[in-house]
């Protein structure tokens, strides 16, 4: 589109395209009515503790264990699902190999496989009977009930987040570059950190920061591989629940507006990574 | 562009899915229009309210010629209260623990605050008790409270923040040692004990019965008697054995109506009827049936009561108090639990 | 490929070795990546299945002849009758405002429209217990004039239409963006009306990828278990979703009945997967040919 600079000053661009105020009208709308109310409604109700009953609530042993584990292991399980999530998305672009279109296929499996469903079958391959976990348990690791367990499902519904991002990149990465590097002298190491890396970076920070993201607040596959121990392997979502059975809703309410507010932080970052790469590079 | 035809195919196949979704749903749906019990209750009494439910229907045919259905709806105590709290049709309660009942008249006055004395024995129509689930052969010698402290022994118990057998079973262990030289502070410290031998905290009685008997955890899974007997019967009596120790708590699961529902929703009559009906002989000879106490044994089959050993059982409220401060005291926010898993990390 | 563009005359160290890795790394990092994904992805849907048919065909049948399962099937179709197309239509709309205009704010927005993704499920449930819970904020209102929301199947789809609300709305907007506005200005210089253009230019263009969505939009609002765990009630016959169903007889020692009825979502899964992958392939040939003009 070219940019047509006028004078007067509008809130959106001016544009002959139609359906502005009745496509943006109801974007606002759905979204107020479906997201903003409610997610009100979670902030009133926790405002009224006050500043220092949410701090209270925020610096309860217990709770901040809780969020500590939460966040602690899941910035660990979206660290390995990026790392790994990188290789795959290589490999699945960049070589051909046989069965690889069902591989990438079996990528999507978290995004489609019910959190419940994913929950019962990880434990019963951890669990120190099942598996996975029998010859583990022999080696003197426990996966199951163990933060290890709630690693194991933060990765399973991470992954495909890591992959996906990426993934259309490396697909766009123009070979010549590569190839002009590598006429150039560079090594191959060189012309990958040099050249190839760093215009993935934003993505695989996307990545990364959506694995993270739904790692937090993930609840049905973890629940029954967690030990669910106060202070061990106690998720601030369950905790959540714990608080709502205690009929504590404004404590509930609480721990629900620190993990919203962390999360909405993290994903304005990542759009504003991901805004700011399409300016640099051209591209998301 | 020749992408009409292909658009044509993705609208179609769009309009499909949703048209055979629909169908799919019509074709399914059933009405009912005959009158409707909800029986909000607790986790192990799934396969007791399936049959009380079935009689019971059964028995207001007979006498009133209405059909009637009861739907039940089961999870931990506490969060089923919770969502009697937030707004469930439920007609009746049956919870695991009076303290939950208390916490639904407190929060809605839906029940009213003397619901204890509108039905007989404290509106509890049977009771029960914690005993001791173990391996088969009892490899770690289990035998009374005392033996669940021991350091090589692990325990499988529930979040008695959440669950109300977990409520019963911290209650049971507290009672035990405070029974042993009447001492508040050392039965504290004994149940902190107990607590540090618990590997996994599932929410709710039946989490935990999957992780002892289904996963292998643990060495003894303290729980309600019946649900010991349940497992013998669904897992095979020949991986575990039931220990009963020589005492342990008096465990009573009350029931309620909740008042404002059944009024609105004009099955007062029926819903009164139905907790009647948990007095009467026939359905205490179910509950012996299915290993809860009766409290008319009179009414049960003589071969279900032998399964009901003689333990020497202890009221919570004769050493703490009121439920308000049982409550208070061990369960709420920086009560007693809460220390012990503070002091236990 | 861009194999004929290497250059000739530039007398460089086998570029053609350097531009790629060695077969001996391309076969190990194959390696790792197929071994990754089948320990953490491939085994777990393994395991269901093999669960599920543990006791034999029989019993595996016996977990379908239930009501409650029957019940239980009919109230996920219906929530996904209603949570998708409402999603589909505001996925449409905001993708239309957001990627055919510019106007301040769009990140904010869109993190926004994000929001729901990295909501913990547990919170957008709890969400409208605070809102139409009889302790809520209108659920006084509520009882006074006897509606229930809560509990009941509209609770139980603003709860799946609040977890996949982003679902069809993030696919589209990258993917208009992508496509720009000049084919819907051209459209519309030769005189078409909006409506019209919007049918001719826009939707052939974003078809695949609103199907796309659509899909895994569906696969999520049928699959989601802590949201709506939180509103449901847990009614027998009459507020249990799959997924509920699946943790009801898992609960109820009734392991193969709980993988079997699993199955049944782990199938959609598959047949989601399989339907993506063939969307994939037809979209892709699509884009080369469009990219060829």
């Amino acid at each position: 589109m070219v940019e047509t600079p006028r004078p007067r000053r509008t809130f959106r661009r001016p544009s002959v395209i139609p359906g502005f105020g009745i496509s943006f009208g109801y974007t606002l709308t759905c979204l107020g009515l479906i997201v903003l109310l409610p997610l009100a409604g979670l902030v009133v109700k926790a405002s009224g503790l006050g500043l220092s009953g949410i701090w209270d609530v925020a610096t309860d042993p217990r709770v901040a264990s809780a969020l500590r584990i939460s966040f602690g292991v899941s910035a660990i399980a979206a660290l390995v699902a990026s790392t790994f999530g990188f290789l795959v998305a290589w490999v699945l672009t960049r070589y051909r190999f046989p069965g690889r279109k069902l591989v990438d296929a079996a990528v999507d499996l978290p995004f489609a496989l019910p959190t419940a469903v994913a929950g019962i079958a990880l434990a019963s391959l951890y669990a120190p009977d099942g598996l996975v976990g029998a010859p583990l348990a022999r080696l003197g690791i426990q996966v199951a009930y163990t933060p290890i367990g709630i690693f194991i499902a933060m990765v399973f519904i991470g992954l495909p987040f890591a992959v996906r991002t990426v993934q259309p990149l490396i697909a766009e990465i123009d070979k010549e570059i590569e190839e002009a590097s590598a006429t150039l002298g560079a090594t191959r190491i060189a012309t990958l950190t040099k050249v190839v890396l760093p215009p993935l970076i934003p993505a695989v920070l996307t990545g990364f920061a959506l694995a993270f993201a739904r790692g937090v607040g993930e609840y049905g596959s973890i629940i029954f591989i967690a030990g669910n121990l106060p202070y061990v392997s106690e998720i601030a979502p369950l905790l959540i629940v714990i608080k709502l059975s205690e009929f504590d809703y404004g404590g509930a309410a609480a721990i629900a507006t620190i993990m919203l507010g962390i999360s909405f932080l993290t994903l304005l970052a990542i759009n504003l990574i991901q805004a700011w790469s399409r300016r640099r590079f051209g591209y998301v | 562009m020749t992408n009409v035809v292909g658009r044509g195919h993705a609208v179609r196949a769009i309009g499909l899915s949703l048209l055979a979704g629909a169908g799919l749903w019509a074709g399914v749906v059933q009405a009912s229009a005959e009158t409707a019990l909800l029986n909000v209750s607790y986790d192990p009494t799934r396969e007791l309210y399936r049959e009380i439910n079935a009689v019971f229907a059964e028995d207001w045919k007979a006498k009133t010629g209405e059909a009637i259905t009861v739907r039940a709806s089961h999870g931990g105590s506490g969060a089923q209260a919770r969502t009697v709290i937030d707004g469930v049709d439920a007609d009746v309660v049956t919870l695991g623990i009076p303290s939950d009942i208390d916490a639904i008249a407190k929060l809605t006055h839906k029940i009213p605050d003397d619901w204890r004395s509108k039905l007989p024995n404290t509106a509890t129509p049977y009771t029960s008790t914690v005993v001791f689930l173990v391996r088969k052969g009892n490899p770690k010698g289990v035998k009374d409270w005392a033996d669940l402290v021991k350091p090589d022994v692990k325990v499988i118990t529930p979040n008695p923040k959440t669950s109300a057998g977990g409520r019963w079973n911290f209650l049971a262990a507290w009672g035990y040692a405070f029974n042993q030289d009447k001492d508040a502070a050392k039965a504290d410290a004994f149940v902190g004990q107990v607590y540090k031998n618990v590997p996994v905290l599932d929410t709710g009685a039946r989490g935990s019965t999957v992780t002892f008997a289904q996963r292998g955890l643990g060495d003894v899974l303290p729980t309600w008697e019946n649900e010991a007997y349940l497992v013998l019967q669904e897992f095979g009596a020949d991986k575990f054995d039931i220990v009963s120790p020589p005492t342990s708590i008096y465990a009573e699961p009350p029931v309620a109506l909740v008042a404002t529902n059944a009024e609105r929703k004009g099955t007062t009559k029926a819903a009164q009827a139905y907790l009647d009906f948990l007095y009467t002989d026939r359905a205490q000879a179910i509950f012996a049936k299915h290993h809860y106490r009766p409290i008319k044994r009179e009414a049960a089959a003589p071969a279900d009561l032998a399964q009901l050993p003689e333990i020497k059982l202890f009221k919570i409220e004769d050493l703490q108090g009121s439920w308000d401060e049982i409550q208070k005291r061990n369960f709420d926010a920086g009560g007693l639990f809460d220390r012990l898993s503070r002091a236990g990390r | 490929m861009s194999e004929i563009f290497s250059p000739i005359s530039v007398p460089a160290a086998k570029p053609a070795q350097a531009a790629s890795e060695g077969a001996a790394t391309r076969g190990v990092l194959i390696g790792i990546s197929v071994t990754f994904l089948a320990l953490f992805l491939v085994l777990p849907l393994f395991a269901v299945f093999t669960q599920a048919f543990s006791k034999g065909i029989g019993a595996f049948l016996d977990a379908f002849r239930e009501p409650d399962a029957w019940s239980a099937i009919r109230l996920t179709l219906t929530v996904a009758v209603i949570a998708v197309p409402f999603n589909v239509v505001f996925g449409l709309a905001a993708s239309w405002a957001i990627a055919k205009f510019e106007f301040p704010g769009k990140a904010l927005l869109i993190t926004l429209i994000d929001l729901p993704f990295s909501v913990s499920p547990v919170v957008s449930g709890m969400i409208y217990v605070l809102l139409f819970g009889s302790q809520g904020l209108f659920g006084s209102w509520l009882i006074d004039h006897g509606i229930q929301i809560l509990f009941a199947l509209p609770g139980i789809v603003l709860a799946t239409v609040f977890v996949t609300f982003p679902f069809v709305a993030r696919e589209l907007i990258p993917l208009m963006q992508e496509q720009g506005t000049a084919e819907e200005e051209a459209a519309l210089t030769l005189g078409a009306s909006g409506l019209h253009v919007f049918r001719t230019v826009t939707l052939p263009n974003i078809r695949w990828g609103l199907l796309y969505s659509v899909l895994l939009c569906n696969a999520r609002a049928m699959g989601e278990f802590g949201a709506v765990s939180v509103v449901s009630g847990h009614i027998r016959g009459l507020t249990n979703t799959i997924p509920l169903h699946v943790e009801i007889l898992y609960n109820e020692y009734n392991f193969v009945a709980s993988f079997a009825v699993a199955s049944l979502l782990a199938v959609l899964a598959l047949i989601t997967l399989v339907l993506k992958s063939f969307l994939e392939w037809r979209f892709a040939g699509e884009l080369a040919h469009g990219r060829a003009h």
